[in-house]
């Protein structure tokens, strides 16, 4: 069966060729493809995991964010609420002092009004006194024109002046 | 469907009772012998055929380069020997050992045959294959340098490129990296040029017209020199642990000394374990062309049996042998893996690690757990 005997001729060309293909793929050819692809896959495998990375660190930072808005808010509220407490207690503080101040101012002019009236009274008094010296000297000189009625008069006087004691 | 069925059965009756008074004409024509035939399209030749006008072969001659033992080298063209059948007391033998072969009568009158590395029809394959393969592989390669100096390395191809990258990785990442193991880059470049070169001609062999066509890789030559090429990638680099197991296997001692059994036998895989690459690949292809041949000779054979067995055969015929393609596409590319996948394991079991025993690789594990 000639099928199954190789012949010399394609053997030989067989060989040749087959090494000279091998030689140049293995030489520009193959070393090259298989690398740029390998180094393709480590970089988009590479990309792939800093992405995932990435996407985890972004996770966190929005977490933190989060927190710190948080924190944020709560002290805001905490400081607005410390306001409040302080604008308070100091209108509460303004009311009492103003409170305390016009008591006192009340108090003065209640006491300057006292003594204004004092004083009034005091000249009232005077001028009531001198007043009735006045009428009394009037009325006692019309009175006691005549003697009967001066001694009268001095009569009575003492007798009032002396009744108290009795 | 059924219609477009019966439309085309219509057309076809009125060209094969037109083509059948013409065939009557040439009665006297030999009947086809279809064994000749389709071993003739199987074998190599001297010239390249391409098809019969009436009584003229057309083909291409190719030269034919021959070293006579007694005369030295001759150089001539293969029409030479069609016109009187001898050149130079060259002539193609008729029958015997080697029929169809070039061959001289020595000074003696024997039939010899000489020293022949003619540029025969799978010779002119063969290049065209190998400049193909190197055209399609560069050209990936020079775009990849290309993309690399304009600054886009991780530029991914297309089109045909892109169809040779996948492919080129598929076998890289998924036989030769898992089959041969942590040296796969040093033996990717045989295992791929291997691949290709056997897919490219297992396909190129399924296209019927020139430059493609040839049976090339149904040449027992041919896949002759592949394996070879693998068995000296295994025996050649193979390393301390393949000897070894090889000239003293871990077996009783009574198998390997003083008889040596086992190193027989163990010298015997050396040889069989190419030799089934090669007998496999070639089996595989050659077996392929022959069963669509026979199908297409179906069509010629029937001729005399009259036009209606004619015309249902022909048609059975095509719808057989557009299956048979399809079936030869996909047994072209499971015969290049294979022979890849199985050459890769070679390998990579002639590259092994000394293997250390059970209880100790549990051990490992456990450790590692």
């Amino acid at each position: 069966m000639d099928l199954m005997i190789p012949d010399s001729g394609l053997l030989f060309w067989m060989l040749i060729a087959f090494g000279i293909l091998f030689f140049i793929l293995a030489r520009f050819g193959w070393p090259l493809i298989t690398g740029v692809v390998e180094r393709r896959n480590e970089r988009i495998a590479k990309a792939l995991s800093d992405a995932a990375a990435a996407r985890q660190l972004l996770a966190t930072l929005k977490l933190q964010e989060e927190k710190i808005l948080q924190q944020s808010r709560d002290e805001q509220t905490k400081l607005v609420e410390q306001t409040e407490a302080l604008r308070i207690k100091l209108t509460d503080q303004a009311r009492k002092a103003a409170l305390e101040e016009s008591r006192i101012i009340l108090e003065k002019a209640k006491e300057q009004i006292q003594q204004e009236k004092e004083a009034v009274m005091q000249e009232l008094k005077f001028y009531v006194a001198s007043l009735s010296v006045e009428v009394a000297e009037k009325v006692l000189r019309q009175k006691l024109d005549t003697d009967s009625r001066q001694l009268e008069l001095i009569n009575r006087l003492v007798d009032e002046s002396l009744k108290p004691r009795a | 469907m059924k219609r477009h069925i019966l439309i085309f059965f219509l057309f076809m009756f009125p060209i094969l009772e037109f083509t059948t008074p013409l065939q009557a004409a040439h009665k006297e024509r030999p009947p086809v012998d279809a064994r000749e035939v389709i071993l003739g399209h199987l074998k190599d030749s001297y010239h390249w055929h391409f098809f019969d006008m009436g009584e003229k072969h057309i083909s291409l001659p190719l030269p034919v380069i021959v070293r006579s033992r007694e005369r030295g080298w001759f150089v001539f063209l293969s029409s030479r020997l069609e016109e009187s059948g001898t050149y130079k007391g060259f002539s193609i033998a008729e029958e015997g050992r080697s029929a169809g072969k070039i061959v001289e009568k020595d000074a003696s009158g024997n039939q010899t045959r000489p020293f022949d590395i003619s540029i025969t029809k799978n010779v002119v394959s063969l290049f065209f294959t190998c400049v193909l393969l190197i055209f399609l592989v560069l050209n990936l390669a020079r775009w990849y340098r290309k993309q690399e100096q304009e600054g886009n390395p991780d530029a991914v191809p297309s089109g045909f490129n892109g169809i040779m990258e996948w492919v080129t990785m598929s076998i890289y990442e998924g036989v030769i990296v898992k089959c041969v193991g942590k040296d796969h880059k040093r033996y990717a470049p045989y295992l791929l040029t291997a691949f290709f070169f056997i897919f490219l001609t297992n396909l190129l062999g399924l296209v019927p017209i020139f430059p493609a066509g040839a049976n090339l890789t149904g040449n027992i030559a041919v896949t002759l020199s592949l394996a070879l090429c693998t068995m000296i990638a295994i025996n050649i680099f193979g390393n301390k642990e393949y000897w070894k197991e090889i000239l003293w296997p871990d077996v009783p001692i009574f198998m390997k000394a003083p008889v040596p059994i086992m190193q027989i036998i163990e010298f015997f895989g050396i040889l069989t374990k190419p030799m089934a690459l090669m007998i496999r690949l070639f089996a595989n292809i050659f077996a392929g062309h022959i069963i669509i041949l026979a199908l297409t000779s179906l069509v010629f054979l029937t001729v005399a049996m009259g036009p209606a067995i004619n015309a249902s055969m022909s048609v059975v015929s095509v719808l057989f042998s557009v299956f048979m393609m399809v079936l030869e596409l996909l047994v072209a590319y499971i015969q290049a893996y294979v022979f890849t996948m199985l050459s890769a394991i070679f390998i990579g079991l002639s590259r092994k690690e000394p293997h250390k025993p059970e209880i100790q690789a549990g051990a490992i594990n456990m450790e590692k757990k």
